[in-house]
């Protein structure tokens, strides 16, 4: 009898595992979710919103593609683990038992304890449910008159978009100087600031909610903005405050917990054959400097990809590669590698370039003294991921980087390229003297 | 701005409305005179027809086309059954020369229409046929003005450059709901009418004469009113490709290829050759797309016009042997698909509202595979029996008469599947029915494409977030996600690079381009990001 392996969560990180599970193995898998029946891509929601896309085009695979690949697929609550005897309560009181089991249960937004947070019309922009809740209060602008969003993160924006789409007027409170400059140069997040405000979006930095106040049928009537008293009259709250892991059901079981459920490299918990990965997992120790807890659809992916194996049988530690990300904030694209952050480490040095037309920048991180490539942010231009991931493997060197960016250029094709441009600027700036080479097809797809 | 917009809106479905209406209107009467000419011209003229049509209502009253065209048709009718009685009669008396000289006045029932059509045009008089230039400023004139003021306060409206796909899928006229059932059954309409009962529209091809005359010499058929509509409707709709996309260079470019090319070559060029005295041809326009090329009627007419025949017809056979397979070795189908041919360039224009509604379900790529191949090897079929009747003279090839494939083919796929159902349909099944499913040349295309192309859409890495924005837009139905999220480039048969795809990508994974055969298909399992160990372990296993 092959193990039943058992995965709590049907996104990506639980549904990636399942499906490297079954290429490698023969086990019995069942996917267990309370969401929804069938893996969807949650970044994709605020598609169905905008009516760019249906609810049944976020869904990468047809139903037919469970039965194939004798994939189980459960709806249910699970309410209690119970590791001695390996059996999963559900709510209704139902039970399953597993031999390995996978806890993949992603995250839920962050709530403040803010007065009136669980108003009607109060939400946040994360699960399914959240979609319809907002389909129900924002149809249109008629019904909803105005939305303030609240924390200024990549949900935020995405939600602010989403409203916008609609011709729903937004106020976004965003706590911070300027927009996400936690994590973005200030040159990128002010570029970020103007074309928040080019939409229409009312953004309001350094701005902090006090309280949600209610009408006489607790449903959301204003905000309180703490730092002035200002009440903004509203019929929609967004929370997007960032996430924080979904392990409420776990905290009653023998499982060892943190913020989330504390793994070792091996994406093992403390108990056997229980593992955790996608955003409920956290390492004792971030790996290679990144997060110990890292909420990103990539890492969620890749931590399934390398579960399966040692489910499989062949243990292999957790080794992501080289960070990369990517966003979009409303027009502008942004894509990541290596690592940039939004103040230079010691001994580090940024290098800026931006267009006139407000909507392209690059910033590009580097070693100050032996000016060797970190990592890159890029807006308004793609860029091949593969390149930038094979010279941070040879650790190039900022000359070098800039002379191929070229070969880099990701844009699609008979679009305007700004290399010459970049690079006139750093020989500028860095009194260098080099120039672009030209494009070559042998140096794009010669892996390394 | 909305004001404007739903001004020119109106201003368009009254020029619509017009359109529509003038097929009920003006009074056909038809001269003796006009009578005896056309038959003598057609060699069908004999006692009994002239009788019939003299005795019939169309000469002695003002008639509405309706009402003409059944007559003339009646009148064809009780002709071919007076010869079949006769033929019956000589036949069963043995008197074959006798019989053998009855069959020359029978006229083919499939021409019943274009003789009521060619007799409408000369009987035709009243509003629409005295007033062309008005009823063109009513009619194409509303629609144009209408159409631009509907789509340009666009510019303002959409907001900032960038995609604005905003509720295509609440909107009842792009989300199968009642206004694209309505155009539907508009389209199908107007195919049925163009394509199998052209003299009910024969007012429409009064109103372009005046251009038609400036152009060829000749009066419109209802031909040159398709190409010029098509023409018209191209323009109009690349305005909005233009405002849609404008920050999307590619887009800019390949929606003038496309425009360039239905205007002067599908459209102006062959106009002019007619005006020459030319046999008019579309020089862009290649075999099997362009079925009835090897058609004996098309050989004879080429071989008999001198050189320009003969230089048309290496062209066209060079065409299809090496030009169109060596442009998609170097830059894949789109060369032609969506940057030259005709039907491509409506797809683009008229039917981008449409695109997201193509099927993206595996059965449809099954059916898919099944139909268009089967076109395709029913082209191929139907030209190998024409070609080997052509030299042999024979009327048949293994007991497949020549002048019934033909004639099959022709009604099948020339009118139902690439008219009636490739453009009818689009509002429901979205915009590339033909070209997926049914085009024989894009079947060809495809083969190369998939086998021995440089071209591909590379996936970035693994940036892919599994969206499905790029399998929803992408309007041959292909699921681009499922490759993108895997980490492996696009190499489809089907994939006409429309860059429809790469436009709506929010994270920057798709980009469709030339580059060497080697690696161009890259199956993989772990993604780029992993560990480097793990990738090369489960990727290489096999």
């Amino acid at each position: 009898m092959e193990d039943h392996v058992v995965i709590i969560g049907n996104g990506i990180s639980g549904v990636t595992a399942a499906r490297h599970i079954r290429k490698a193995s023969n086990k019995k898998i069942t996917i267990i979710s309370a969401e929804t029946n069938y893996f969807f891509s949650r970044t994709a929601l605020m598609y169905v919103y905008m009516g760019h896309m249906k609810f049944e085009h976020t869904q990468p695979y047809e139903p037919y593609f469970w039965k194939k690949n004798r994939i189980e697929l459960k709806q249910g609550y699970v309410s209690k683990i119970d590791s001695d005897t390996k059996q999963l309560h559900f709510a209704n009181g139902e039970t399953l038992a597993y031999d390995k089991l996978i806890l993949a249960t992603g995250s839920k937004p962050n709530k403040f304890g803010w007065p009136g947070q669980d108003l009607n019309g109060v939400m946040g922009m994360y699960h399914k449910q959240d979609l319809e809740n907002l389909e129900k209060h924002a149809p249109d602008n008629k019904t909803c008159k105005r939305a303030v969003i609240v924390g200024g993160g990549l949900i935020g924006i995405e939600l602010a978009e989403m409203l916008h789409s609609r011709h729903i007027p937004v106020t976004f409170l965003v706590r911070e100087t300027s927009f996400w400059n936690g994590v973005l140069p200030q040159g990128e997040s002010a570029m970020i600031n103007r074309e928040i405000l080019r939409n229409g979006i009312d953004l309001r930095l350094n701005t902090n909610l006090r309280e949600i106040k209610s009408d006489k049928n607790g449903k959301v009537k204003s905000v309180i903005i703490e730092e002035t008293g200002e009440e903004i009259a509203c019929n929609v709250v967004g929370l997007t405050a960032g996430v924080s892991p979904n392990i409420n059901f776990i905290k009653n079981s023998n499982i060892e917990t943190g913020r989330g459920i504390k793994v070792n490299q091996y994406l093992e918990t403390n108990i056997t054959d229980i593992y955790a990965i996608g955003d409920c997992a956290e390492q004792h120790k971030g790996i290679n400097g990144r997060r110990p807890i890292e909420a990103v659809w990539y890492t969620g992916r890749m931590m399934g990809e390398t579960v399966a194996q040692t489910i499989c049988g062949n243990r292999i530690k957790y080794q992501p590669g080289h960070w990369f990300n990517s966003a979009k904030f409303i027009d502008i694209e942004y894509q990541t590698y290596g690592w940039v952050f939004a103040q230079p480490r010691e001994n580090e040095t940024h290098f800026h370039w931006k267009h006139d037309d407000d909507t392209k920048c690059i910033t590009i991180n580097m070693n100050a003294t032996t000016g060797e490539f970190i990592g890159i942010n890029t807006f308004g231009i793609r860029m091949r991921h593969e390149l930038f991931d094979q010279w941070l493997t040879e650790k190039r060197d900022v000359d070098y980087i800039l002379e191929h960016l070229k070969d880099a250029n990701f844009d699609p094709e008979f679009f305007a390229q700004f290399e010459e441009d970049i690079i006139a600027q750093y020989n500028t700036e860095f009194n260098k003297n080099i120039s672009p080479k030209k494009k070559s097809w042998t140096r794009i797809f010669s892996k390394a | 701005m909305k004001t404007l917009s739903y001004t020119g809106l109106f201003i368009f479905l009254s020029g619509l409305a017009i359109f529509t209406a003038s097929i009920f209107l003006g009074d056909f009467q038809l001269k003796q005179s006009d009578l005896s000419s056309f038959l003598d011209q057609k060699g069908i003229n004999n006692d009994f027809l002239q009788n019939e049509f003299k005795n019939s209502n169309i000469t002695k009253n003002r008639l509405g086309i309706f009402e003409f065209s059944s007559i003339v048709r009646g009148v064809l009718k009780n002709n071919n059954a007076h010869y079949d009685q006769l033929i019956a009669k000589y036949d069963a008396a043995k008197d074959w020369d006798k019989k053998g000289k009855q069959y020359q006045f029978r006229i083919n029932e499939k021409d019943f229409r274009s003789v009521s059509f060619a007799l409408a045009k000369k009987a035709g008089s009243g509003f629409v046929v005295e007033n062309k230039g008005l009823m063109w400023f009513l009619t194409f004139g509303l629609g144009i003005l209408g159409a631009l003021l509907f789509i340009l306060p666009q510019l303002k409206l959409l907001g900032p450059k960038g995609i604005k796909n905003n509720g295509i899928h609440l909107n009842a006229a792009t989300n199968r709901g009642w206004i694209a059932w309505l155009v539907l059954v508009y389209l199908v309409t107007f195919y049925i009418f163009l394509y199998f009962m052209a003299d009910y529209v024969v007012n429409w091809t009064f109103i372009l004469d005046p251009i038609s005359i400036s152009l060829s010499k000749n009066e419109a058929s209802q031909w040159f009113v398709y190409g010029f509509l098509y023409c018209v409707i191209m323009v109009v709709m690349a305005v909005r490709m233009y405002i849609k996309y404008r920050h999307n260079k590619y887009q800019i470019v390949r929606t003038t290829s496309v425009l360039f090319f239905q205007i002067v070559f599908a459209f102006l060029i062959p106009e002019i050759m007619t005006r020459l005295k030319m046999p008019s041809y579309d020089f862009k326009n290649a075999f099997p797309l362009d079925y009835d090329f090897f058609f004996e009627w098309n050989l004879k007419s080429l071989t008999e016009s001198g050189s320009i025949g003969l230089f048309i017809l290496v062209w066209g056979i060079l065409l299809t042997l090496v030009i169109v397979p060596v442009m998609v070795y170097f830059f894949g189908k789109r060369w032609y698909c969506s940057w030259v041919c005709g039907c491509g360039g409506l797809a683009e224009t008229l039917g981008d509202p449409y695109r997201h509604l193509s099927s993206k379900k595996m059965i449809s790529w099954k059916l898919e595979r099944w139909l268009i191949h089967s076109v395709l090897a029913f082209s191929l079929l139907m030209t190998l029996v024409v070609l080997y009747c052509y030299f042999t003279g024979a009327s048949s090839l293994l007991g497949i008469p020549a002048d019934w494939i033909k004639d099959t083919y022709s009604v099948l796929i020339g009118a139902w599947f690439a008219g009636v159902i490739g453009t009818g349909f689009y509002p429901i099944f979205g915009n590339r029915v033909w070209c997926r499913f049914g085009c024989p040349l894009a079947a060809y295309l495809g083969l190369v494409q998939r086998f021995k192309s440089r071209f591909r859409i590379t996936t970035n890495g693994g940036q892919c977030i599994s969206c499905g924005n790029c399998s929803t837009h992408c309007e041959m139905g292909i699921d681009v996600r499922s490759y993108a999220q895997k980490g492996e480039n696009i190499v489809r048969s089907s994939c006409v690079g429309c860059g429809v795809c790469s436009a709506v990508c929010p994270r920057g994974v798709l980009k469709l381009e030339n580059g060497p055969l080697d690696g161009r298909i890259n199956p993989t399992d772990v993604l780029l990001g992993n560990d480097v160990d793990l990738m090369d372990l489960v990727n290489n296993k096999s």
